[in-house]
């Protein structure tokens, strides 16, 4: 199915929560909102489902007008980050119920009740209330529950949020298998990255009521299309400087370097650049390289990685430098970065993204 | 400040328990000391929340002591223990000001009216809540009101430790970034002994100096996050530690070699005889930053079916089957890979050995 | 475009709508009608304007009756909301103590008003009943139907014995709903326990406590059955309340004319009261600083 929102705004109150939304979901694939809290990606799924009106625009369905029409003639199914399921019922009977609503046969309910739980790994409870079972296990539930309508659309609000960081990587794995079949447009929202570049598929940037950006994931991650979209896509956050373009055209960062960026449609004056901090580095990858002298301010380990937090020795700058590996450094102590020029973001005056680096370099790992 | 030691501490919330798993925290010695940080890592249910109230005296254990300093506070409550403590939701006195809310912990204590002052504004610069003094403390938010429960526990000069349960949950991911830096800066500064609780790795291991992994009621190992990483004592902080997790992959060593499904691998001899000494349950492994593509029918190399190939911006994520196996691989970013089929190279210095779940060799 | 119009909402309010208007609006719009007209009989009726208000509103006995409305609900809000609040705290907070004592506070609400009456009459009368029995003996000159003081008194008592359970089991369920980190950080803070409760546990209370308030002021002003059974106004007029006095209009002297401009009047003295009453208490919630 096809669902595309047209000039959809909403107002709550006389608050504007969505500010002229114009979106095109991708059938058959999963569709990241990704967000921080407030951003209205519940207010945006509560209007493709059905549960609110939008206070202008239109909502269509292969083409058909839907807008007013309510959450129980459509065909989708939601599920949200409180693990909800009815308490007084088996996870048989949780499961079944919306196909019960459907009146289909016994025997079929049976066959695809089973044939989800299979799916959940939760067939082994079906004669459990939901009370007796775990976080995840209800929340596989309430998945299974919605995954036994076979409904066109599936809207996913934080559905893991709930969870454990570590069942939260095994649900995710599985949910990203389970759609993999192309039978399915799913609506996923959640407020991380990362969760974002492992669901795959495609995602909208939505904050503040806007769409920043939408298309395929990656695409998305790669080339940023304002300082906001960049904010909200990285994790850790870009490392974003106030920077400008010289008479002579050449860029003058704010530590007191300057650098001829060989590019074209860079703008003049004002600009800020971004940099990812998995693209500050210690040794340089190219000769065209510029060397950052700083001090540490702070190290984190996350085991594999090591976040240095460190302040520019010119121009008093704070940067964030994510490096493969663990570092063992003393805080204090003087750390050069390298900075690839062909890595560097620019965004204009108007914090649209200008120039985006021209090819792509990996870091040496 | 404090250290805190634990002396054969153990929990149970019957009375009698008999087996291992009647404990909610199994009887366990060990040390923390002053001025460090510690987390608590492991999913919900490990113990470690019960661990944390027997710290800020909330549980009294049913076995063991606990010791701050020497001194014995087993029985204190969480009033004359001198620790402080962030929630997972932000706990705030709705109806006073940031002010009030950061001066109450002084005002109970019935210190003098300008050193509450001093105090207060001291802390509300280092939390740069300074500007926020006169405001609401309800109308804020969640990271804010975090910072002032963290900041109730600042202003006592008298803080032995300062204790907190997940109080990221409610954060949003950007905002994390600025108040853990924050909260690593106060550490810095202030050298108070911090102990965090969490079931998320990354937060555990980026605030800790020392993590302490649980599961099942039972602590499986307290070491640096390096340690963690590099050399996981038991084969579930293999698993719970990174993201994805390490790659334990069970070895058969009936035939000449050690084989994975049916495919020898290169095991140097003397690895392989202290394999076969230490009996059974033997796994391999090998975190998915150390595994290496090889080139097709290299000696040593198994072959794998390519199952999913993730871009994940900075790296790619490789999972592939090997013979029923899953094997994940983080490979670099630019890594083209043709086909469905690859070759993998487990045997590697980084690889590890467990029997039975306990490392035994690498 | 066309907006699909459900025709099935507008099915369901309709039932809503009729049961409205012939449970409310109707007949407020008859006593409105009876407020403005002299009821000469059934087929006879003249308009009169204001008349009735302004004779209302001048009559000595009203103005009596409603100081002591007044009084008295004062009296009820200042002794069952701190005692109601008070027990609720008292209360265990789970377990079958905590069971067993909700079903003994929430007796009294299960018994009927007038049932309540006579039951307090009958306590209350010194040959048969035990509380007077014991006051008399005690040598205390107690008799609710000669003394006022003795009659207000027992009115009043009657009533905090009735309704204090309803604050207490609202006041009960705001405290459970209190996550107990708020009860470990305030240890941990060194809070008493007058400062949990003044900065925890009252704020907390303020939704609740605030229909605890409504309530018992709406029902204390509209008082009828019991102070009825109980004293039957007396001694004199001195347990008369408004109801009372206007039950005696309107039926025992059938001015019905009087008798609608008051109830209109008595209808807008409770909406004003009531509107005061949620305002003042939103504010004390809202006020930027100390509240």
């Amino acid at each position: 199915m096809v669902l595309e929102l047209e000039h959809v705004s909403h107002l709550v109150g006389g608050q504007t929560h969505l500010y002229d939304i114009d979106l095109k979901l991708v059938p058959g694939a999963i569709n990241v909102l990704l967000g921080p809290t407030q951003a209205g990606k519940t207010t945006l799924m509560r209007i493709m489902a059905g549960l609110d009106r939008p206070t202008s625009g239109r909502v269509r369905v292969d083409g058909k007008d839907v807008t007013g029409v309510g959450v129980r003639e459509r065909n989708l199914a939601m599920v949200y980050q409180q693990f909800i399921n009815y308490p007084a019922m088996s996870v048989f009977d949780n499961i079944a119920s919306p196909l019960r609503l459907q009146r289909v046969a016994a025997a079929e309910i049976r066959r695809r009740v089973h044939e989800v739980a299979a799916k959940l790994h939760i067939d082994h409870l079906l004669d459990k209330r939901p009370g007796e079972l775990s976080g995840g296990q209800q929340q596989r539930c309430a998945l299974a529950r919605a995954l036994v309508k076979r409904a066109s659309l599936v809207l996913l609000d934080e559905p893991l949020v709930n969870l454990d960081y570590k069942l939260r990587e095994e649900l995710r794995t599985e949910l990203a298998a389970l759609f993999a079949d192309g039978q399915t447009t799913v609506v996923y929202a959640t407020t991380e990255p990362q969760e974002a570049l492992l669901l795959g598929g495609h995602t909208a940037l939505v904050h503040g009521g806007r769409v920043l950006q939408h298309g395929e994931t990656l695409a998305v991650y790669s080339t940023p299309a304002s300082v906001d979209a960049a904010v909200v896509f990285n994790d850790p956050p870009m490392n974003l400087l106030p920077a400008r373009f010289g008479d002579n055209g050449r860029l003058q960062l704010p530590f007191g370097v300057e650098v001829t960026l060989a590019r074209d449609g860079l703008p003049a004056g004002e600009c800020r650049i971004g940099i990812r901090p998995s693209q500050l580095r210690l040794a340089p990858v190219s000769g065209k390289a510029i060397t950052v002298s700083c001090v540490l301010e702070l190290a984190e380990l996350s085991g594999s990685e090591t976040y240095l937090h460190l302040n520019t020795r010119h121009g008093d700058t704070h940067l964030v430098a994510q490096l493969q590996g663990v570092h063992a450094l003393a805080l204090g102590s003087a750390v050069d970065v390298h900075i690839e020029p062909d890595e560097l973001f620019v965004f204009g005056e108007d914090a649209q993204l200008a120039s985006a680096p021209p090819g792509v370099i990996h870091g040496v790992h | 400040m404090a250290c805190i030691e634990f002396r054969d501490l153990g929990h149970a919330y019957r009375p009698n328990p008999a087996t291992a798993g009647d404990y909610a925290l199994q009887p366990m010695s060990m040390d923390w000391a002053d001025g460090g940080a510690y987390a608590l890592l492991g999913p919900s249910g490990c113990g470690k929340t019960t661990l944390l109230n027997i710290v800020s005296g909330l549980v009294t254990p049913s076995h063991g002591r606990v010791l701050f300093d020497g001194r014995d506070v087993t029985a204190l409550g969480a009033r004359e223990r001198n620790i402080a403590q962030v929630f997972q939701f932000p706990v705030i006195y709705d109806t006073m000001t940031v002010f009030d809310n950061l001066a109450f912990p002084l005002r109970n204590r019935g210190l003098a009216d300008a050193e509450i002052r001093n105090r207060v504004h001291e802390v509300a610069e280092m939390l740069e809540l300074s500007n926020e003094l006169k405001r609401r403390a309800a109308n804020l938010a969640a990271d804010a009101k975090q910072k002032i429960s963290l900041g109730r526990g600042l202003v006592r000069k008298d803080v032995a430790a300062i204790l907190f349960d997940e109080p990221l949950t409610v954060i949003d991911p950007h905002l994390k970034w600025a108040l853990r830096r924050q909260l690593k800066k106060i550490h810095q500064q202030l050298k108070l002994t911090l102990i965090y609780v969490t079931h998320d790795q990354v937060e555990a291991l980026t605030f800790a100096d020392e993590v302490v992994v649980m599961t099942d009621g039972r602590v499986v190992q307290q070491g640096t996050p390096e340690a963690l990483f590099m050399r996981p004592d038991h084969a579930f902080v293999g698993y719970f530690i990174g993201s994805p997790g390490m790659n334990l992959c069970p070895l058969s060593l009936a035939g000449e070699a050690a084989t994975l499904g049916g495919q020898p691998l290169a095991l140097p001899e003397p690895m392989l005889r202290a394999l076969r000494e230490a009996g059974d349950e033997i796994r391999l492994g090998l975190r998915p930053e150390f595994v290496r593509l090889a080139a097709a029918g290299e000696a040593g190399a198994v072959r794998a079916r390519v199952v999913q190939a993730q871009p994940l911006g900075n790296s790619l994520l490789l999972s592939a089957s090997v013979d029923g196996q899953l094997v994940r691989a983080r490979l670099a970013p630019e890594t083209r890979i043709g086909g469905d089929e690859v070759w993998l190279r487990l045997v590697a210095p980084e690889t590890l050995y467990f029997s039975n779940d306990v490392r035994i060799a690498g | 475009m066309s907006k699909p119009v459900n025709q099935k909402a507008l099915l369901l309010i309709v039932p809503m709508f009729v049961c409205v208007a012939f449970s409310a609006i109707m007949p407020l719009m008859t006593v409105v009608n009876y407020s403005v007209q002299d009821i000469i009989s059934p087929t006879q009726h003249v308009f009169v304007g204001t008349e009735w208000f302004r004779m209302i509103l001048n009559d000595p006995d009203l103005q009596d009756a409603l100081v002591r409305q007044l009084v008295f609900s004062l009296c009820v809000l200042l002794i069952e909301i701190p005692l109601g609040v008070a027990l609720a705290l008292a209360m265990p907070a789970a377990g079958w103590r905590a069971s067993a004592t909700l079903v003994v506070v929430a007796m009294p609400l299960l018994i009927p008003w007038n049932v309540v009456g006579t039951v307090w009459q009958i306590f209350g009368r010194s040959d048969i009943g035990l509380g007077g029995y014991v006051l008399t003996q005690l040598g205390i000159d107690y008799n609710y139907t000669a003394h006022t003081r003795d009659a207000w008194l027992t009115v009043l008592v009657m009533d905090v014995w009735h309704w204090t359970p309803l604050v207490a089991l609202l006041a009960y369920a705001g405290l459970r709903a209190i996550p107990d980190a708020f009860y470990q950080a305030a240890e941990i803070d060194g809070a008493s326990r007058f400062a949990v409760f003044r900065y925890i546990e009252l704020p907390k209370m303020r939704g609740v406590l605030m229909i605890a308030v409504l309530l018992r002021f709406m029902d204390s002003f509209m008082i009828y059955t019991e102070p009825f059974v109980l004293t039957g106004g007396g001694p004199g007029n001195a347990t008369t309340f408004l109801s009372q006095y206007l039950t005696q209009k309107a039926v025992g002297q059938f001015d019905l004319g009087p008798a609608a401009a008051f109830s209109l009047i008595y209808f807008l003295i409770i909406l004003l009261f009531c509107f005061i009453l949620y305002n003042w208490m939103q504010r004390l919630g809202q006020g930027d600083g100390h509240a």
